[in-house]
């Protein structure tokens, strides 16, 4: 069941949730209970092809587990995820470009890897001519191949990293914070580098990212997620021209932005409840100004028509007189 | 000069090693005023930190301040031994660094260590101390006292054991106190929370604060005045709107461009090409040269510097007499 002809990642209804019980003779003796996390809590969204679509929260949210749950690197517990693609072409790109990178291997042999994993026949001269025009694309030298890791900086590493994701001639790239090590100049670096590409190769991102200033620049489509959930979903545009939910207009207001620097604001208090125990009905309302009683027995869905709902809010969605 | 808190004249922080002498920090002076926030911004390894380190007196070594002089409230602190240094840090200087859950002992409950804390620093019996503990926990916005004093630091979220932190580093009431990227571990709605916390403690108590960051988005919500470095050295010092709005240095320039925006539109972020030289590897003349679309002959000959004595300019020659070429116009 494809709902439109262009997507090249479905997923639907998925959910992942990870066993935080104590070891088994605690259990046994402490009476402790069995507890599981719902790190990803019925999660749909699609992503056409070419484009970007954006996940954003806070730590805890479970878009970082949703990033391995779509490269496979984590099974879903229920839901599915359907790529309409090359499953060879899918590759990752992840934070730290310090843990990403085999230290004892020379960069043009991490780059070449896919190349060696994916076309295991393809001559090594060809590996090698390959290997020496991404090194060109992500903006390094060939003579950089021979070198360590340990001889970059932070940010020619991550493009060690593009280059490397690159090598399989990707269709899909899953970005994990891929700039979030980085400091902002060189960030600036990555993230041009990463635009163009998209553009010259036709890539579809899938861009996870804290930083709401970084996913306006990347992203078509943006979904903020809390607590495993997505609770809305809407192109940048109108994301931060017409916020919906409760929860992006605290994540929209409480960004320092250079700007209009809200000097004098009082921020919005509370913290992001545990994940092993979220407050029943919407797992938002005890931090949201807007909530009523329903709001705190009844969850809010935006499962039912999948994909025309925008937000899961009751407040937003009946339209109470708070609400823009 | 009866409000400036801190005095750092010329300060040049070295590490000598095998290969020749490092400089980490090279020839900073800038002064906080009370109950004035002062950001220091800069990218990995511009010396942010180590001048934080510095004032604190907590360079590891064979890092070493080789010249230049701290003034604490009028108070010479660069030259005093361990053991005075001890004395002045948490009692006249306290420190917030980045990640709480080093800077607490995970052993102790947090009310035990915020006693034992102010008992080093006051004259306050075992009860008092611990009203007192009380008192700055509600100060620093932690919810149910009574209940939470007993816990660990593990029971905490990062947020609430920064407020810690922030409580501990009160303790004595100090003068000055240096925050070396105190929410950037933390999500942006908890550090909304700890700016907010921050800037309301300067006002109310007159403290002056340090804050050392690479954000510029949380020093321009949060700074009344900022200093950027570039590769150990001061490229520009200025009132935070100033500074944001109107940047006079090509580095800060390429800094603010290449920030993301949340209001406007760009196809491609400005970029600033390379990278910020090695500690090894500084250029003769300025040090943003070899980057810079404008620089000329002077640029690499001559270190520009802050115009002596000013509290705000841009260390560039363009920027100061209008033209790169070398001359007599200096």
């Amino acid at each position: 069941m494809t709902l439109r002809p262009d997507a090249i990642l479905e997923v639907d209804a998925l959910e992942r949730r990870f066993d935080v019980s104590a070891p088994w003779l605690n259990r046994l003796i402490e009476r402790k209970p069995r507890r599981t996390l719902r790190a990803v809590d019925g999660v749909d969204f699609i992503i056409r092809r070419g484009q970007t679509l954006a996940l954003v929260g806070e730590s805890g949210c479970g878009k970082s587990t949703i990033a391995k749950l779509v490269t496979g690197l984590h099974a879903p517990s229920g839901g599915n995820i359907r790529f309409h693609g090359d499953r060879d072409r899918l590759q990752m790109i992840f934070q730290d470009p310090f843990a990403s990178l085999n230290p004892r291997w020379r960069v043009a042999r991490i780059i070449a890897e896919p190349l060696r994993t994916l076309r295991p026949e393809t001559p090594e001269a060809e590996v090698s001519a390959r290997v020496d025009e991404l090194l060109r694309t992500v903006g390094l030298a060939p003579a950089d191949g021979l070198k360590f890791p340990h001889e970059f900086s932070g940010g020619q590493r991550q493009r060690i990293s593009i280059a490397r994701a690159l090598a399989g001639e990707p269709e899909f790239l899953v970005c994990d914070e891929p700039t979030s090590a980085l400091d902002v100049s060189v960030q600036a670096q990555v993230l041009n580098l990463m635009k163009r590409l998209q553009k010259e190769m036709e890539l579809t991102y899938l861009f996870i990212s804290h930083d709401l200033s970084v996913v306006r620049h990347m992203a078509d489509v943006i979904a903020v997620m809390y607590l495993g959930r997505i609770v809305e979903i809407q192109p940048t545009a109108d994301l931060f021209a017409n916020p919906l939910h409760p929860y992006t207009r605290l994540l929209l207001e409480t960004i320092p932005d250079l700007e209009a620097p809200k000097r004098d604001r009082a921020p919005m208090g509370g913290e992001v409840p545990s994940p092993v125990s979220p407050p029943p009905g919407c797992s938002f309302h005890p931090r949201c100004p807007l909530a009523f009683e329903r709001c705190k027995q009844e969850r809010p869905e935006r499962r039912s028509h999948v994909h025309n709902r925008r937000v899961a809010c009751f407040a937003a969605e009946e339209g109470g007189p708070d609400v823009r | 000069m009866s409000d400036v808190v801190l005095d750092v004249r010329n300060l040049r922080v070295e590490f000598p090693t095998r290969k020749g002498v490092l400089v980490a920090v090279d020839d900073i002076s800038l002064q906080i005023r009370r109950g004035e926030i002062l950001g220091v911004v800069g990218e990995s390894g511009a010396g942010k930190s180590m001048t934080g380190m510095s004032i604190l007196g907590l360079l590891e070594p064979p890092g070493r301040i080789a010249a230049g002089s701290i003034h604490l409230s009028g108070d010479r602190i660069d030259d005093l031994d361990d053991r005075a240094m001890q004395a002045v840090r948490g009692r006249r200087i306290g420190a917030i660094f980045q990640d709480p859950l080093t800077s607490l002992n995970p052993l102790f409950r947090v009310g035990d260590q915020l006693v034992e804390t102010i008992r080093l620093h006051t004259d306050l019996d075992k009860r008092q101390a611990r009203d007192r503990a009380k008192d700055l926990m509600r100060e620093v916005g932690i919810p149910a006292v009574e209940e939470r004093i007993d816990s660990y630091p593990h029971q905490f979220s990062g947020g609430m054991r920064q407020r810690i932190v922030i409580a501990l580093a009160l303790c004595a009431e100090p003068e000055l106190i240096v925050a070396d990227e105190p929410t950037t571990a933390l999500d942006v709605s908890i550090q909304a929370q700890i700016t907010a916390l921050l800037k309301r403690l300067c006002r109310e108590r007159g403290t002056a604060v340090m804050l050392v960051t690479h954000d510029m988005g949380v020093i321009a919500e949060t700074a009344d005045r900022v200093a950027v470095m570039y590769a150990g050295r001061l490229v520009e010092i200025g009132k935070v709107e100033d500074v944001v709005r109107r940047p006079q240095h090509p580095y800060t320039i390429g800094l603010m461009g290449s920030i993301p925006s949340l209001r406007k539109d760009v196809e491609e972020l400005q970029m600033i090409p390379g990278a910020m030289p090695r500690l090894n590897a500084i250029p003769p003349g300025c040090a943003f040269n070899p980057r810079c679309t404008q620089a000329g002959p002077r640029c690499r000959a001559e270190v520009p510097r802050i115009p002596g004595g000013h509290s705000t300019g841009a260390a560039c020659w363009l920027a100061q007499t209008g033209t790169v070429e070398k001359g007599e116009a200096a």
